[in-house]
């Protein structure tokens, strides 16, 4: 119980930190971030792969797929 | 069946052939609006509507393992799905200069499941299934004020299960430009076909009407009409299944942000919740007396999905795709997942991205294996999805999009390919092959 705090309170600790080391970067400098591979999110090619995931394990949602419809009955 | 398939194969090569002409003859469809639609200046200048970009996603899955719920976590469970989809993605700019963009989709699978059979105690059931979804969705977007908002709409219809939904989402960047806050309501209204185990229907009801007519109905639905010499002149037979609802409504929350240059990261949150029927009507479950019935959950179920994305863009070619989300939901099942997936630019248009994935999960409160369940047990489930178990997935993709079209086709903007190999430790084992071809 201890340790499970102590690693919660290390995670906040450090995503504080993380985003207080944000510095501003400016459109000509994100040519970098902008690539197709740097989106946040996850690619069409992956979509069935994620449906395949949904149905066969009890965990979904939080990827920016679908948390709903369809069966998966098989 | 045949005919629907030849129709997609037709539709696809025309689309195919559509594209193979776009170089060299006069065509309607404008191919490259992006670089029209913004000016010399930078800024956008009203365009009707016109096609943007076509997106064609096909898969092939196949799976096998020992547990298949349909015979109450014993019994085969090969699958195989051979999934399609199309996006088409249409653009326009209105005179406030709002970027408005609609994406229509339509998507056909067609899948084999060789424990659907013991659906019928004798293995005589069908074994094969299609499945369609069509969707629509407007995002209109002010680059301005980098804000967004947008509706969709979505359908999917399979023999046995039918699924209508509906989204409301919008964004909004901070005055840096450097964050962006994003929100989404879905929900989805779907009804399940209540065909139950063949053993498990219970025997036909008949009533004598006082006219003299004769009606069976029975649990599934199948009504037959008698007239009262026993003779049958008029049957509903096998039309009339009923169907249970299940809702679901999600509300989605995710905020990104720069940290610098080179890594960025986004926080992501749904909250589901989920009320109606949430087991299916033909999944078995063996009590430890021998009998079986049909598994029986909860009405309702809330979960909590929190994840974290975070892409760094390492020296001048490694690009370091991580992800992790914690869930836990009000049956018990809680779980984590982190992936890994590192893409190597072999050249600035050719990129190779192997990847991994480790999932592992608790078991729900109501699941036990095979004969394991007391029939005084509230709920009860034999489906290994909601037991406790882990996972790999590994794999890789490669992408290809060099400036002159792929194979030096110019409207074949991308093309990727991804291979995948699942495992779990209930012996469940899978292989998944994805390609998507992308035309602007």
């Amino acid at each position: 119980m201890k340790k499970q705090l102590l690693f919660k309170m290390f995670t906040a600790i450090f995503f504080i930190a993380l985003l207080s080391s944000c510095v501003h970067v400016k459109e000509y400098q994100k040519n970098k971030l902008n690539d197709s591979e740097m989106a946040l999110s996850n690619r069409k090619v992956e979509k069935n792969e994620l449906n395949f995931q949904s149905y066969r394990e009890g965990a979904a949602g939080a990827n920016g797929g679908k948390t709903g419809g369809g069966c998966g009955c098989n | 069946m045949k005919k629907i398939c030849l129709t997609v194969i037709g539709l696809y090569l025309l689309f195919l052939h559509a594209f193979s002409q776009s170089i060299t003859i006069d065509s309607t469809i404008d191919f490259y609006p992006q670089k029209r639609i913004k000016d010399t200046t930078g800024s956008y200048k009203v365009k009707h509507l016109r096609l943007d970009e076509i997106s064609i996603v096909s898969s092939y899955y196949t799976q096998n393992g020992n547990h298949s719920a349909v015979t109450g976590g014993i019994g085969t469970e090969q699958v195989t799905d051979l999934s399609n989809g199309i996006d088409l993605k249409f653009v326009s700019v209105d005179k406030g200069e709002h970027k408005h963009t609609f994406t229509t989709g339509f998507g056909f699978d067609h899948h084999t499941s060789a424990s659907a059979a013991y659906v019928n105690k004798s293995g005589a059931s069908k074994t094969g299934g299609t499945r369609i979804y069509p969707s629509i969705d407007w995002t209109t977007e002010n680059e301005k004020k980098g804000s967004s908002f947008g509706l969709g709409t979505y359908y999917s219809t399979e023999y046995n299960y039918k699924s209508f939904g509906a989204d409301i989402h919008l964004s909004q960047k901070t005055n840096d430009k450097n964050g962006e806050f994003s929100a989404k309501g879905q929900a989805y209204f779907d009804k399940v076909t209540m065909i139950l185990p063949s053993e498990l229907i219970p025997a036909p009801i008949t009533i004598v009407a006082p006219s003299g007519t004769t009606t069976i109905t029975t649990a599934s639905g199948r009504t037959t009409v008698l007239s009262t010499g026993g003779q049958i002149v008029s049957t509903t037979a096998g039309k009339h299944i009923p169907t249970s609802p299940r809702n679901t409504f999600t509300a989605s929350l995710s905020y990104s942000q720069i940290i610098n240059t080179k890594l960025q990261l986004a926080f992501l949150l749904d909250a589901v919740t989920q009320s109606g029927y949430l087991g299916l009507p033909f999944h078995r479950v063996y009590f430890s007396n021998g009998k079986d019935t049909v598994e029986n959950l909860p009405s309702s179920r809330f979960k909590l999905p929190i994840g974290i994305r975070a892409n760094y863009f390492m020296g001048d070619n490694i690009i370091l795709r991580s992800y992790y989300r914690f869930y836990t939901d009000d049956w018990g099942l809680s779980s984590h997942t982190v992936s890994l997936e590192v893409a190597i630019k072999i050249t600035p248009f050719f990129s190779v991205s192997p990847f991994y994935r480790y999932y592992q999960q608790t078991a729900a409160n109501y699941f036990a294996p095979y004969e394991a369940h007391t029939a005084n047990e509230k709920y009860y489930t034999s489906n290994y999805s909601l037991s406790a178990f882990q996972s790999n997935y590994f794999g890789a993709g490669i992408r290809v999009a060099p400036p002159n079209g792929v194979f030096g086709w110019q409207g074949l903007n991308s093309l990727e390919m991804r291979y995948g190999h699942y495992s779990q430790t209930t012996d469940l084992v899978s292989d998944v092959i994805s390609f998507e071809f992308k035309f602007k």
